[in-house]
């Protein structure tokens, strides 16, 4: 009996290590969503393009979609975006942009210098509607059902294996049920 | 940044209080990123609109979730957070008071005049006595 008492703070140091290392294999600046599950969040912005429309929360509602946050000025938009032009031309979920705490003229030009993949581009200079995603930094891709439903975030560039492997079969999945 | 110096004072503090997401171990008082400018506004807004700190708050967290506020809240999820120093620290003590106490009872001579330690020594004499050649 008092062997296996002295085995006990081992067993306990161990558990703390194991517990403590698998903490340090995550990323803590990653911060979850408090949105999903729910509704999207209640918002309305005007056309980034003349040409083009804006983005409110009605038009999450009817078909399964991706809303991307992106800027001008951020480095990881620019590395995700062929991804992006990718997806909206073999995948039937169409790509809502939220044009994030950027300038008109400089958001226009890097979509005629990189290519158009959004169906709808909301202008949100002031983060406006960021603040109501709880947007924390640019890119950042949201998956809505059907329901306008946010059901999952993803924070950061989206590259061509996290869409295959992660985000693909969430929409999939969507959008069969 | 408001004009009412309560109101400002208010707004400061509470914004001690507030993390920059960008930074993450900053206040967004403390902090020069662009997304703590948008936040410090905000506090301002909704204090000029009467809301209160609490409101503010919790504003914050529907959105930004508990890791917004530099504080975590107490509730069942950080328990453990709050209080597992202090009964880990307990338990130490406890373990520590329950050793000495039985070490008390080894050392502590019994009715024949010999403790428990002081048995044990001369059994264990005894026995090398009896296999050396």
């Amino acid at each position: 009996m008092k062997r296996a008492l002295f085995i006990l703070p081992l067993i306990l140091f161990l558990g703390l290590v194991f517990y403590l290392g698998f903490g340090l294999t995550r990323d803590s600046r990653l911060l979850p969503s408090t949105l999903i599950d729910k509704p999207a969040p209640e918002f309305a912005l005007e056309p980034l393009l003349s040409s083009g429309k804006g983005l409110a929360t009605a038009d999450l509602k009817g078909q399964v979609s991706l809303v991307n946050v992106f800027a001008s000025w951020c480095v990881p938009c620019r590395a995700e975006h062929p991804t992006l032009m990718r997806v909206a031309k073999e995948h039937a979920v169409p790509i809502y942009g939220i044009n994030w705490k950027d300038k008109r003229a400089d958001a226009t030009a890097w979509l005629d210098e990189l290519g158009d993949p959004y169906a709808r581009i909301g202008y949100d200079p002031d983060n406006k509607a960021g603040v109501e995603w709880g947007v924390y930094g640019a890119p950042e891709t949201y998956v809505i059902d059907r329901d306008g439903r946010v059901r999952y975030k993803h924070v950061g560039p989206i590259f061509r294996s996290t869409f295959d492997e992660t985000i693909l079969p969430i929409i999939r999945k969507l959008q069969e049920g | 940044m408001l004009d009412d110096p309560t109101q400002e004072a208010r707004a400061r503090a509470l914004s001690a209080d507030i993390r920059c997401l960008v930074c993450q171990n900053q206040s967004i008082d403390d902090s020069d990123a662009s997304l703590a400018k948008d936040m410090r506004l905000l506090v301002r807004e909704q204090i000029k609109d009467g809301k209160t700190d609490q409101q503010i708050r919790d504003f914050l967290v529907a959105r930004y979730g508990d890791f917004v506020l530099l504080n975590p809240p107490v509730k069942r999820s950080t328990w453990l957070l709050w209080f597992g120093p202090l009964l880990v620290l307990i338990a130490g003590i406890a373990s520590l008071a329950l050793y000495f106490r039985s070490r008390a009872k080894q050392i502590a001579p019994a009715a024949d005049g010999l403790s428990a330690d002081e048995q044990a020594q001369l059994d264990k004499l005894l026995r090398d006595e009896d296999r050396a050649p």
